[in-house]
């Protein structure tokens, strides 16, 4: 089955940004997360298994024990959506410059 | 003279903060954001164009437009006026469209306010706050800036694209 996951679906949900948002310190085991939040292991288990999914976090098996960190680069996606969205916004204004000196 | 320029996203809190200063008095950076006739001249990014549909700046009114593109396609924007405080302050609903310019009154919101202040007296600083009404309206959003994105802002991103 394709299972069609995108980068925002890990952002779409506040308990996936606050796991993400934990992970930028540093890698954790899942019990170590759900640990984070008031929800049952097998709520926050879900998330992490979408952010997985969606690419957003990558896992490392250390000795016994499983370690989620951040895929940074998967996280430079929404980075360059937002670039480009800045860039607009900055030719606009740049353009109101030119308006404003003939005004 | 580069004009300061600030564009600070918080997708935790699903708001982009953009504070610009202008080398013009607030009386006609007001005037470029609110008459029709000049707001062609400069929101739609090189090379699109701004084909308005309504232009009504009352509260309640709408500023609707189709931003076209050098190949003839068409992203629209529908903003609905929510308030405005003559020469200070707007505050817009944006909604999405389809492909004929009917809003989606259902759709994913956004919300922006805009403020004016006058520096000096001959220099203006304008903060606009957008704020999306929920998580699936970033995609939206940002795929739709995108969209209307000029030819810099490919190149922008194709020069990130290339330094990684």
């Amino acid at each position: 089955m394709d299972i069609r996951r995108d980068i925002y679906q890990a952002i779409a949900d506040p308990t996936r940004r606050a796991i993400l948002m934990l992970l930028t310190v540093g890698a954790m085991t899942p019990n170590a997360i759900a640990g984070h939040f008031g929800s049952s292991r097998q709520a926050v288990s879900k998330h992490i298994q979408i952010l997985t999914e969606c690419g957003a976090v990558d896992q490392e098996q250390r000795g016994r024990e499983i370690y989620y960190q951040l895929n940074i680069n998967k996280m430079k996606e929404i980075d360059r959506w937002m670039e480009a969205f800045r860039k607009m916004w900055e030719d606009r204004f740049n353009q109101l410059d030119k308006l404003l000196e003939d005004l | 003279m580069t004009n300061f320029f600030s564009f600070e996203p918080d997708l935790a809190a699903k708001k982009i903060h953009m504070v610009r200063e202008f080398n013009a008095p607030v009386e006609k950076v007001w005037r470029a954001y609110t008459e029709p006739d000049l707001l062609v001249k400069w929101i739609a990014p090189k090379p699109f164009t701004v084909m308005p549909k309504i232009s009504d700046f009352t509260v309640g009114g709408v500023w609707q437009y189709a931003m076209v593109g050098p190949e003839g396609q068409k992203h629209w924007v529908y903003d609905k006026f929510t308030a405005i405080e003559n020469g200070s302050s707007i505050s817009s609903i944006g909604m999405p469209c389809d492909e004929e310019g009917n809003p989606d009154t259902d759709g994913p919101k956004t919300y922006v306010d805009t403020k004016f202040w006058s520096i000096d007296g001959n220099r203006t600083k304008v903060e606009s706050v957008i704020t999306f009404d929920d998580e699936a309206t970033i995609k939206w959003f940002v795929e739709g800036g995108f969209k209307e994105g000029t030819e810099a802002a490919l190149a922008a991103l194709d020069e990130l694209l290339a330094s990684e």
